[in-house]
């Protein structure tokens, strides 16, 4: 059999993905996520009465904790396979990542299992962030500075 | 009007990521450290800060707002220490929330275990 013959084989037989429901799950579940945070903002406003800038601090530490509660918990990782990236893309995702890469390599000790792996995943992004952030940074200070003045 | 655009503004970047995710072959960790930078790119030409005016604590959700967050503490730091202050500012504003994931990691990992 040659290999074209086999990858058509291949993709005949592989379950075809609902893309569609796939993405207006996405859509929804991500939307939702998004304006929990707006009510969130506005509660923790009202109860502690502190300015915008911190009550969204709070904000996104409660969306890391439960995160990182219902990974522990276990059941977040159902929901994950479900709404995809409406889980991924919010912090929820980068919180999620780290709990459940700890709790993977808990018996492999505390050193070279928990602490070397904790940033499998997140440490891609903070990687990353950190080389544009700096780029572009430089890049707009240089231009402040040089045109600006 | 914040509750809806924030609706609209969180619901379409994950709908943008669930896209590329789907039809490529990108992983989620591909596409995270892909909207970190996105968000950083935004905030160079401020269109990021105008986002969060418009959209409120949708925007701040998202990975992209990660990135946003990096560079406009780099920036604070640059207006108040010169070109090193790039390097002193860079997780200002970043730093609650990745201390914040680190605690709540450690204290979950020692009282749970893995499920199945």
């Amino acid at each position: 059999m040659t290999n074209k013959k086999y990858e058509k084989l291949v993709k005949k037989h592989t379950p075809k993905e609902n893309k569609l429901k796939y993405a207006i799950t996405a859509f929804l579940v991500g939307g939702s996520i998004g304006t929990l945070g707006e009510l969130l903002i506005r509660i923790y406003i009202m109860i502690f009465n502190t300015s915008r800038h911190q009550a969204s601090t709070y904000m996104i530490i409660t969306f890391i904790f439960f995160a990182s509660l219902f990974t522990a918990l276990g059941f977040f990782d159902k929901l994950v396979v479900k709404a995809k990236a409406g889980l991924l893309i919010p912090i929820t995702g980068f919180a999620h990542s780290m709990t459940s890469a700890a709790l993977d390599y808990k018996n492999e000790g505390p050193i070279y299992g928990i602490g070397s792996n904790v940033f499998k995943m997140a440490g891609s992004v903070i990687f990353y962030g950190i080389i544009s952030a700096w780029f572009f940074g430089l890049v707009r200070y240089l231009w402040e500075v040089l045109v600006c003045y | 009007m914040y509750f809806i655009n924030s609706f609209l503004f969180c619901g379409l970047v994950c709908l943008i990521a669930e896209l590329i995710l789907d039809n490529t072959k990108l992983t989620p960790g591909h596409i995270t450290s892909l909207f970190v930078c996105i968000g950083a790119a935004l905030d160079t030409l401020g269109i990021y800060d105008y986002i969060i005016v418009k959209v409120g604590g949708g925007a701040l959700l998202p990975i992209t707002s990660f990135g946003h967050s990096l560079i406009h503490g780099a920036l604070l730091g640059a207006e108040a220490n010169g070109v090193i202050g790039l390097l002193i500012g860079m997780f200002d504003l970043t730093a609650s929330g990745i201390t914040a994931a680190v605690i709540f990691t450690f204290v979950f990992t020692l009282i749970f275990k893995a499920k199945d």
